[in-house]
């Protein structure tokens, strides 16, 4: 049993109500009609909190699907800089600068997938001694690209690691419908590599799970399979009305399991957190995230920005596309 | 200068470049110890070795994706699609995020990949072996589409297509293969990417085509100019990035142009050519462009083959309509 130490435990929770904090400000901006569409993170944050926790940013890739920017604080803060430049639609938002080993958000679900597993493998192939865990969810388990991706993995014994937030939705499809089998879990077996389900609302568990699937892919010993069950408190996103179809019986027990409040009893029976703390988090939450957005709305865009970075080099054709754009922002000035 | 077929020049090219640069590796289905179904990847397994040269299981998709990844990591893959019509199962990989990760990170990662596929018909494969995908793959922004036409270029392509640092889909023609054979020079050849070939001279009409089509419509000019014709070729050999300057000369010089091509004529790439000829060289135009291409159906079985793709005869009589317009 590898347990996270008192020290990891209260700075999880640090980033926990971090993230709720900041995907809560989103929301409202998102609703004043100041940034874009917001997936909210509210029921996810010990799951992607503690995953993080267990990884060693200086050599370990994150890969996510699109949820989880706002709980990777231990990847640094420009993780959610880029968030909001990506959120309002500035391209720069895509570039996450080196050497910070998150890739930018996937919409194209579970593609990342493959990409999660040819990194591991170039990794392995330049003695890099790093792992790379990528987010996906219980929706996105039904993609090919999932099976085939686990599939490869499972062949190389790549030192990858799958985590699959199963939050019960995949927008308004409950995992009933998702799959037959009995637990996402489950799948690993057709990979040949470990599947364990493991409790998404507590801290401890994920990051033993990780953990130890991170010690096996660095032994050599391949990928792993982990599900992290929880709730999705929150709904998809800001396009997205939850009441038309989540049971308000099941949304109000799971708010029983309510994560970060299951961290915060914890930690303030063991004398490690209380109320001023969290009021401390909080403010400095929001005080990162405005500033952030304040960056973002201010980031300088170039003209022809639009054309830059598709290719390494302008074709013929290209430059003229550029001069000709150039021409047109010209004239409607 | 050895002459060889256009297999041998693309093995000679992949090993030379595995050697040159010890980031590129060959991933694809068969490519390691049975050195390709077509032989393309001979030798490569027992030269470089398990880690560089892998035999994948059988998943297109994951072939495609993997690459991203590796590109990532800082390799240069060299991805096999055992046939060009395979690649509809990676399409999404191809398409959706192989040609996108340089925009989509804004330059921070160099998708230096190459993904080699044999295509085209004439060898009387089974379904969805022969599809012309060109047009299709060239209008994947991000993406640049190679074509040789002769082994001297698919050398020097291959070899310029590997050291890119962007996305290239290298197509190959099936039928060329074993049948195309011409010089190649030895040691470092490289054919830049973005430049056309004058197959053939002349000033009387030019038949612009790519890939296998050019030994079509070398056939062609060779055909008539016994009858005091002087029909130029024109071979683009890269798609994306397209050298328009070449087309624009060889139509200001000629007037008159035929387009040949493969695959389904609805929206392939021979009509971007006809609106390239349009938009560069209208006035130089003394008859209307003509296309050359398959038909709008999929493509067929064997038996059918040989009415789809465009013969010397179907280019040859395109070629007569054009120059019988006063």
């Amino acid at each position: 049993m590898t347990r996270p130490s008192d020290g990891q435990r209260r700075q999880m929770l640090v980033d926990m109500v971090s993230a709720r904090t900041q995907s809560q400000r989103m929301w409202n901006l998102q609703r004043q009609g100041q940034i874009g569409t917001v997936a909210p993170i509210d029921g996810h944050e010990a799951t992607i909190v503690a995953a993080a926790h267990a990884l060693d940013p200086a050599h370990d890739w994150v890969v996510p699907q699109y949820r989880e920017p706002l709980a990777l604080r231990r990847y640094g803060p420009e993780v959610l800089e880029q968030f909001l430049l990506y959120n309002i639609g500035h391209p720069a938002g895509g570039h996450i600068p080196a050497p910070i080993r998150v890739l930018p958000n996937q919409i194209s679900l579970a593609t990342q997938l493959p990409h999660a597993v040819g990194l591991a493998w170039g990794m392995t192939l330049q003695d890099d001694p790093g792992v790379v865990l990528a987010f996906f969810g219980d929706g996105s388990s039904s993609q090919g690209d999932f099976y085939e991706a686990g599939n490869l993995a499972g062949v190389l014994k790549a030192p990858v690691i799958f985590l699959c937030v199963n939050n019960q939705w995949a927008i308004s499809t409950p995992v009933h419908l998702q799959t037959a089998a009995e637990s996402f879990a489950a799948k690993a077996a057709a990979f040949g590599i470990p599947g364990v389900k493991v409790d998404g609302n507590d801290v401890d568990a994920v990051y033993e799970a990780v953990h130890g699937a991170r010690e096996r892919a660095r032994s050599g010993l391949g990928a792993t399979l982990i599900e992290a069950a929880l709730y999705r408190l929150g709904a998809h996103t800001t396009a997205d009305d939850p009441t038309r179809y989540v049971p308000a019986e099941d949304l109000a027990a799971a708010r029983r399991n309510d994560p970060i409040a299951i961290l915060r009893s914890r930690l303030e029976a063991e004398g490690l957190w209380d109320a001023a703390t969290q009021s401390e988090v909080e403010s400095a939450a929001l005080t990162a995230v405005d500033a952030a957005h304040e960056r973002a709305r201010t980031m300088p865009l170039a003209p022809d920005a639009l054309l830059d970075h598709c290719v390494s080099e302008d074709s013929p054709r290209l430059a003229r596309q550029r001069l000709a754009l150039l021409a047109e922002v010209e004239g409607t000035r | 200068m050895t002459e060889l077929n256009m297999l041998e020049a693309i093995n000679e090219s992949l090993h030379a470049e595995m050697a040159r640069d010890e980031r590129v590796v060959v991933l694809g289905e068969d490519v390691g110890r049975n050195g390709g179904v077509f032989r393309a990847t001979e030798g490569l397994y027992e030269k470089f070795g398990e880690r560089r040269v892998y035999d994948s299981p059988l998943s297109e998709g994951v072939i495609a994706g993997a690459t991203v990844g590796l590109a990532i990591a800082g390799l240069v893959p060299v991805a096999e699609m055992q046939f060009l019509g395979f690649a509809y199962q990676a399409m999404h990989q191809i398409a959706g995020q192989v040609a996108r990760l340089r925009y989509r990170t804004q330059g921070r990662f160099d998708p230096a990949i190459t993904i080699r596929a044999p295509f085209g018909g004439g060898v009387r494969t089974p379904e969805l072996h022969s599809d012309s995908l060109e047009g299709q793959l060239a209008n994947i922004a991000g993406l640049k589409v190679v074509a040789p036409a002769t082994a001297a270029d698919a050398k020097g392509l291959l070899a310029s297509a590997i050291r890119d640092p962007d996305p290239v889909m290298f197509l190959e023609p099936l039928r060329g293969y074993r049948g195309i054979r011409d010089e190649v020079p030895e040691g470092e050849h490289l054919v830049p990417l973005g430049s056309a070939r004058t197959a053939r001279p002349g000033d009387d009409l030019v038949i612009i085509a790519w890939s296998h089509q050019v030994e079509m419509a070398c056939r062609v000019s060779d055909r008539l100019a016994g009858e005091g014709l002087s029909i130029r070729v024109l071979d683009l050999r890269s798609l994306v990035p397209l050298d328009v300057a070449a087309i624009a000369e060889a139509v200001d010089a000629c007037g008159r142009v035929v387009v040949s091509e493969e695959a389904v004529q609805t929206g392939g790439f021979g009509g971007e050519i006809v609106a390239t000829v349009v938009e560069e060289s209208f006035w130089s135009l003394e008859a209307p462009v003509v296309r050359v291409s398959g038909y709008d159906v999929p493509y067929p079985v064997g038996m059918l083959e040989d009415r789809y793709i465009p013969d010397e005869d179907r280019i040859a009589a395109a070629v007569r309509r054009v120059l019988e317009v006063a």
